[in-house]
């Protein structure tokens, strides 16, 4: 008997699984060049990730398939690693990230009534963004200038002896604003 | 004329208190007046309260004045400061300071002295000279120098250097790594960021050699996120020792090679512990690691590490320069060498003392420190960082060595003391320690993920008032769980402030109209 040879199917032609696809073009480029410099180092995601978050501010989530996929690593460890470090954000921060140290060499120098003023002047709580999209206040457990507090970083730079009437004028609001700067 | 050199830091601190303006009035004010100056941007010396401290080279003496502002420049110009001229800000010869004179400086003997980035500077004062030796050495030879200098690890736990050495030179292996851990997460510690500002070529020659005496090509720093001064520093300095021949494939030309790479954190306490540390390097949630394996036999990438602190690698250089014995000379019982002691707080005279071991919290506190900044009485300092005991002043005499302390229930730690006055709450401060262990706790071990959370809701129940008796029977039960049953240092010495607290302060964990009443008494008498 003779048997009719089958013929098989030509195979779809499945589409190259692009993992960053929908991914807004400045993320998606972002992720790239700095998986591109940086990913084949040893240990390389949590230099990826500030690399990332250096250049666009934050790690957005929709990011981490992307990330994730030039590491050869899975979405969970990406995940995991960002929620980890208090550093790493998923969300956008404003323009001015202000790290107010509320450890205790700070606190012997009174940081907590600098930490209520914070929150009251900028109506937001840590973690938090104001409503104009200008400052996030973000706590953070010693800046290393523990004999010189209470101690607060924006923009890099850090500060000493900061009363609540230096704090508005390092950020330019209320009526401490006017005045000259020292 | 000839030009004269004007120092003024570029620390950190120094620049929190307006180091910066002060450079550029002293550019401007010479350059209007057509001084020639040569301005270097040294470290710090570690004396807060007159910083920003310049120094003006005068025939070889540096006069220092402090601490300026950048009004004051002109002024100072015209006092003639360029000679060592008469001011109301002038201190004299910086090195004739007590607070400066009085100290051992082994480990910051170059930190504000020299230009933090010029090999030149640093050659001139004794650097590479250990490296020099150690190149000439068998590394079995060096290992042991270190051995008997009886140098502990000065991030904490105080562990002998020379035998964590020995046993990462022992273990066999294709490739092993040498890390440093610039995770200086404790409050009231600045030692590491001063002197990877100030001088970084002496943490890189530590290395180095401890990279000859284990057979370690590789080597990596895990520097904290929070401190973006001395990541620029250290990042300059590598890539000038990598180009001078410092660092590389061939080191100073003995053929030797020793690769450094510079990681940086993520705002994690917990990888300040080593292996929660090594996890972070290899790209992981810093969670912590069981012990054993020790790292030295299985650590970065499962391979031989030696992990050590900043200032431990910091203190080789000089082991090696002027011999084991030297270094040993100095001290107290077990604790060799001096202690790079942080005065911080609410204190007069905040800073960094290098002292011997064996100096007392009193002298320190008193002499050194000049007591509180607003002149209140000291009521409680705290040593060692979040996880150190909080000691009340009837403690203050006791010598600061490694086992004269632990006796005490404290711990030196990292060789950070934070001052307290009168007015602190402790039960607070207790609060705050839980607090901290819980925010900070990577997870991995009950006691410290759910003791702590359960730590504050103790002690906010007893400074309520509510049970106050039994819930403090309970808190010292939920602390001895955590003691004994943490895996690593966080969740296992997080109960010493909340016990030394409990012990030595026990009337501010009264209801609160009582601790009002005992705080009124204690202004009065």
């Amino acid at each position: 008997m003779k048997v009719k040879p089958r013929t098989l199917a030509a195979p779809v032609a499945l589409p190259p699984h692009d993992p960053g696809a929908d991914l807004k073009p400045e993320i998606r480029d972002a992720v790239l060049d700095v998986s591109g410099r940086l990913g084949r180092l040893p240990g390389a995601l949590l230099p990826v990730l500030h690399g990332v978050q250096q250049t666009l501010g934050y790690i957005p989530s929709e990011s981490v398939g992307l990330i994730a996929n030039r590491l050869n690593l899975s979405r969970a460890e990406v995940h995991g690693v960002i929620s980890f470090y208090h550093f790493f954000r998923t969300e956008k921060p404003g323009e001015r990230v202000i790290y107010l140290c509320r450890a205790e060499a700070c606190q012997a120098n009174g940081c907590a009534a600098l930490e209520t003023h914070a929150k009251k002047r900028l109506g937001v709580d840590y973690h938090q963004t104001t409503a104009d999209g200008r400052y996030t206040l973000e706590p953070v457990y010693c800046l290393g200038n523990c004999a010189c507090g209470p101690s607060l970083m924006i923009d890099g730079e850090l500060h000493s002896r900061v009363t609540a009437k230096r704090f508005d004028r390092l950020l330019g609001i209320g009526a401490a604003a006017k005045e000259s700067t020292s | 004329m000839s030009e004269t050199t004007v120092y003024v830091p570029r620390d950190a601190t120094a620049l929190s208190l307006g180091a910066e303006d002060v450079a550029a009035a002293i550019a401007a004010e010479a350059g209007r007046r057509g001084e020639s100056i040569r301005l270097v941007r040294n470290g710090s010396r570690g004396m807060f309260w007159i910083e920003p401290l310049v120094e003006v080279d005068v025939k070889g003496t540096r006069v220092a004045y402090g601490p300026v502002a950048g009004k004051d420049v002109a002024r100072l110009f015209d006092a003639g400061f360029l000679a060592g001229g008469r001011h109301r800000l002038r201190l004299g010869p910086v090195e004739e300071i007590p607070y400066l004179k009085k100290q051992e400086r082994l480990t910051f003997a170059r930190v504000g002295v020299t230009d933090p980035l010029s090999i030149d500077d640093y050659r001139a004062h004794g650097g590479f000279r250990g490296l020099e030796k150690a190149l000439g050495m068998a590394p079995g030879d060096v290992v042991q120098a270190v051995a008997d200098s009886g140098l502990r690890g000065r991030g904490g736990a105080a562990f002998p250097t020379g035998i964590k050495w020995k046993t990462a030179a022992d273990a066999p292996a294709g490739q092993k790594y040498v890390v440093c851990n610039a995770d200086e997460g404790d409050s009231g510690t600045f030692a590491d960021r001063m002197l990877i500002e100030g001088d970084p070529y002496c943490l890189i020659e530590g290395m180095t050699i401890a990279g000859l005496a284990v057979g370690a090509t590789q080597g990596y720093v895990y520097l904290r996120i929070e401190y973006p001064h001395a990541q620029r520093v250290l990042e300059a300095a590598i890539t000038q020792a990598s180009r001078q021949g410092w660092l590389g494939g061939n080191i100073h030309g003995s053929g030797q090679s020793f690769h450094l790479h510079l990681r940086m954190a993520a705002g994690a306490y917990i990888c300040g512990e080593e292996t929660s540390m090594l996890e972070s390097l290899e790209g992981k949630r810093g969670q912590i690691r069981y012990k054993p394996p020790l790292p030295a036999i299985k650590g970065l990438f499962g391979q031989p590490t030696v992990i050590n602190n900043v200032i431990t690698f910091a203190s080789v250089p000089i082991i090696l320069d002027r011999g084991a014995a030297f270094y040993a000379g100095h001290g107290a019982g077990r604790s060799r060498g001096t202690c790079t002691f942080q005065l911080a707080g609410n204190v007069k005279h905040g800073g960094l003392v290098e002292k011997a071991f064996g100096i007392t919290l009193r002298e320190l506190i008193d002499d050194y420190g000049g007591g509180t900044a607003n002149g209140r009485p000291v009521r409680a300092v705290q040593v060692g960082g979040p996880l150190g005991a909080y000691i009340a002043p009837s403690q203050f005499d006791t010598a600061l060595d490694y086992e004269a302390f632990a006796k005490i229930g404290g711990m030196i730690g990292h060789g950070g003391l934070v001052v307290f006055d009168d007015r602190v709450d402790m039960a607070a401060q207790a609060r705050y320690a839980m607090e901290f262990c819980a925010i900070e706790s990577c997870g991995k071990c009950t006691p410290c993920r759910i003791g702590s959370v359960r730590g504050v809701e103790v002690i906010d129940r007893i400074r309520a008032g509510i049970e106050r008796e039994k819930n403090v029977v309970l808190l010292r039960d939920l602390c001895r769980t955590m003691l004994d049953g943490s895996l690593c240092a966080l969740g296992g010495m997080a109960p010493f402030p909340v016990l030394s607290a409990l012990d030595h302060f026990s009337e501010d964990f009264d209801k609160p109209p009582r601790r009002a009443a005992g705080r009124a008494a204690r202004a009065v008498s």
